[in-house]
């Protein structure tokens, strides 16, 4: 037991040790200062000449959301003709099928919003070419437009007057150059070393020790984990994800991966700190995110470990802890931790079946894709601490009553606006969408029997969760949910795109309506953003937004179904 | 929109090539020098392909160490778990059933030595591992199946153990069922 709890500490210190350097070497990427990786500067003047690109051309808030939605739509239409047509394309070693119209609709939005969702399963749904060109490059472009978003707040939230925010491509291209790229190759060589494929052969069929016939699928996997879980994509290359044991082989392995996930994440965090040179309120947004996520692991670390007390009933021994939908060489502990890390966070790769979680813990998980903003996507989620941030501002202002201001610029009616509109956006999809497909449900419980694996409180909450992952763009499920049907690609396609690009394109207009405001200085009466006061301020805010909109959906799913079994 | 349409194809073009062609290939280079080559870690017995090291195969004979139930019956080419909630009426019946059965084929073992993970199924469907505790409970069977004393298996099973560092101790199932055969000289 102790051991479990020492694995989830030396992850999270390991982690803490790496973000940290990672954080000021990328303030130094993105502000263009020396730094490590400078060699690579002829590769990028390189892909910039050919694509035409003048990446010092200083660019407004409006040019960055315009250069990003349209190459996310070039990327939509690339994604969709490959996905329709792999059938008939190479590198299909294992003979899959085209993807119908619905389902490639869905994947590719998907992958699009960082998201990966996945309502296919990786060894028969897809050919080796669309692992490659369309998933492990969706997972590299993506998470590098995430990051690109953040970086433009960051810059805009310097204390100036200009509405001049820098180059997009510029700093698109250098997430992916300086730092995705390098960190993948480290990965992706530590997993093939422990046994992860990477190869172009097909199935490996065999005759087992007892006389089965079975078949192994293989494939480049190393290379497009590493990327998963680094770009906090989450979508597996196998269908049973990161627990599948050729994906994740052995404990290595998990702490690698899960190590890769929250770094980004973290380092974006203290980057903003190093670039505004304002450690101590990098150190305050750490400091909220962690009591946040410590929060939600705490109970889901307690309850796995604890075992299924129905099982229990049975007399059987649960010392290993609750090890449905777990895999043996990780255990009850690191599976825990490694779900809350994939929720908050929004990558949603699993290394255990959150669908056989016990409630408390699934309603921790899907707390910590309703709040989003602990730690948060690649980029992302720092854009979602970023509206809530800017709401707290404007209460604790009216509070005191004086104007709020954040670092020296006034917050006025229409930044509020807009960060009302993203923070209300994501309950809105989230619980719009759970109840009409509940109302579908219960209005023909025959015809859509094959929806839900669970009966009663769990069915609603594998609908519950996958809203919430979606609007998330967490990815994760649970998967018992039989999701490839037209209602269920359609309908969260749509949640899909509102949920991502919105929460960017808000964040990012607030924050270059606040770089062209006058300066104010700092007087007695500012309110300091960086201190611990301002943080159970901000922390109050959450807590407030996520619980009072998400309680009465929740106690109809996990709450209910944790009284029924304890 | 126009304006940013050709230089998102081109760039779109480079960047494909970078991460779907350069990073692959080195990341391919580099397995060609791991074990297994990047095929994934193969088991030969007798010149014959009968396993990978990594992905766990249905045992379910007496004189094997069995391993845990999985919701794809070990197909490895569909990964997937059962996703059975845990107040799931119908999984609850399931489990008892596995843990009365497991009692039936291992009369000497008491109900409450049985550890979870032989009455539960995994998250792959394709766990290669035991719990140490999920081999032990088994060796009176195994010993009895094969005429072997029940001391020579148990301690078949200590060499097996690997040390999890930080994770949970385990046992490969494959290569112990594997070193059985050696032990009983069955080809």
């Amino acid at each position: 037991m102790t051991t479990g709890l020492l694995g989830i500490v030396v992850t999270f210190g390991l982690t803490l040790l790496l973000a940290l350097p990672l954080g000021r070497f990328l303030a130094n990427v993105f502000q263009g200062n020396k730094n490590a990786l400078d060699f690579l500067a002829p590769l990028e003047r390189g892909i910039f000449r050919l694509a035409g690109i003048d990446e010092k051309r200083e660019m407004t808030w409006q040019q960055h959301m315009l250069a990003l939605l349209t190459i996310n739509l070039v990327w939509f239409v690339f994604a969709m003709v490959v996905l329709c047509t792999q059938g008939s394309l190479p590198l299909n070693p294992d003979g899959n099928p085209s993807m119908s119209p619905d389902l490639a609709f869905n994947t590719s939005i998907s992958f699009l919003v960082n998201c990966n969702l996945q309502h296919y399963s990786g060894e028969s749904g897809l050919s080796y070419l669309s692992q490659i060109v369309v998933i492990t490059f969706l997972q590299f472009v993506t998470a590098a437009v995430g990051i690109a978003a953040a970086v433009v707040v960051i810059n805009a939230l310097q204390t100036r007057t200009t509405d001049k925010l820098g180059n997009f491509y510029n700093y698109f291209v250098k997430s992916i150059t300086r730092l995705l790229l390098p960190i993948s190759l480290v990965i992706a060589v530590i997993l093939a070393f422990n046994g992860s494929p990477m190869t172009m052969h097909g199935k490996q069929q065999l005759i087992t020790v007892q006389g089965d016939t079975t078949a192994v699928s293989r494939g480049p996997v190393a290379a497009m984990v590493a990327i998963k879980e680094l770009g906090t994509n989450g979508g597996g290359f196998y269908g049973a994800n990161s627990a599948h044991p050729l994906e994740n082989p052995n404990f290595i392995t998990n702490v690698t991966e899960n190590v890769s996930l929250v770094l980004i994440p973290l380092a974006m965090i203290f980057a903003l700190g190093f670039y505004l040179k304002r450690n101590r309120l990098a150190y305050m947004i750490f400091g909220v995110m962690t009591v946040g996520f410590l929060a939600l692991l705490a109970p889901t670390v307690y309850y796995e470990m604890h075992g299924n007390p129905a099982i229990a009933h049975m007399g059987a021994d649960q010392a290993l802890g609750a090890m449905e939908g777990k895999e043996i060489r990780f255990g009850a502990a690191a599976s825990a931790y490694w779900s809350i890390t994939n929720t908050i966070i929004s990558c949603g790769s699993v290394n255990s079946m959150h669908d056989s979680f016990m409630p408390m813990s699934g309603l921790c998980q899907m707390l910590g894709m309703m709040t989003n903003a602990f730690y948060g996507g690649c980029g992302v989620g720092l854009l979602n601490f970023f509206a809530y941030l800017i709401i707290a501002v404007f209460i604790a202002g009216l509070m005191v009553g004086r104007t709020p201001e954040f670092l020296g610029k006034k917050i006025e009616a229409r930044e509020m606006k807009i960060a009302v509109i993203v923070t209300l956006l994501h309950p809105l999809l989230i619980l719009a969408g759970t109840a009409m497909t509940a109302h579908l449900y219960a209005g023909n419980p025959t015809e859509y029997a094959g929806w839900l694996a669970n009966p009663s409180f769990h069915g609603f909450s594998e609908m519950l969760y996958e809203f919430t992952s979606s609007s998330a763009n967490n990815g994760s499920g649970f998967e018992g949910l039989g999701d490839n049907t037209p209602w269920w690609n359609i309908s969260t396609g749509v949640v899909l795109l509102l949920s991502r690009y919105l929460p960017i394109i808000g964040p990012v207009a607030i924050a270059g309506l606040l770089a062209r405001k006058k300066v104010v200085p700092a007087s007695a009466g500012t309110l300091p953003a960086d201190t611990a006061t301002f943080g159970v301020m901000v922390l109050a805010v959450i807590v407030i937004i996520a619980a009072l909109a998400f309680f009465p959906a929740l106690a109809l799913g996990p709450l209910a179904e944790h009284f029924t079994i304890y | 929109m126009k304006s940013h349409l050709l230089p998102a194809i081109r760039l779109t073009l480079a960047l494909l090539v970078l991460c779907c062609v350069i990073y692959p290939a080195i990341v391919w280079a580099a397995a060609q020098l791991a074990p297994g080559h990047g095929e994934g870690e193969q088991i030969t017995k007798n010149g014959r392909l009968v396993g990978f090291a990594n992905v766990g195969q249905k045992f379910d004979k007496p004189e094997y160490f069995n391993s845990r139930p999985s919701a794809v019956g070990y197909k490895a080419d569909g990964s997937a778990g059962s996703n059975k909630g845990p107040s799931n009426p119908d999984y609850l019946k399931e489990v008892q059933a596995r843990l009365d059965t497991f009692l039936v084929q291992n009369p000497s073992v008491h109900r409450n030595e049985v550890p979870a993970e032989l009455i539960t199924a995994s998250g792959s469907g394709l766990d290669p591992d035991l719990s140490v505790q999920g081999a032990l409970v088994q060796v009176a069977r195994v010993a009895q199946a094969r005429g072997l004393a029940p001391a020579k298996v148990q301690a078949l099973v200590a060499q097996h153990i690997q040390s999890g560092t930080l994770g949970p101790d385990r046992v490969n199932v494959l290569k112990l069922n594997l070193a059985l055969d050696d032990m009983t000289g069955k080809k």
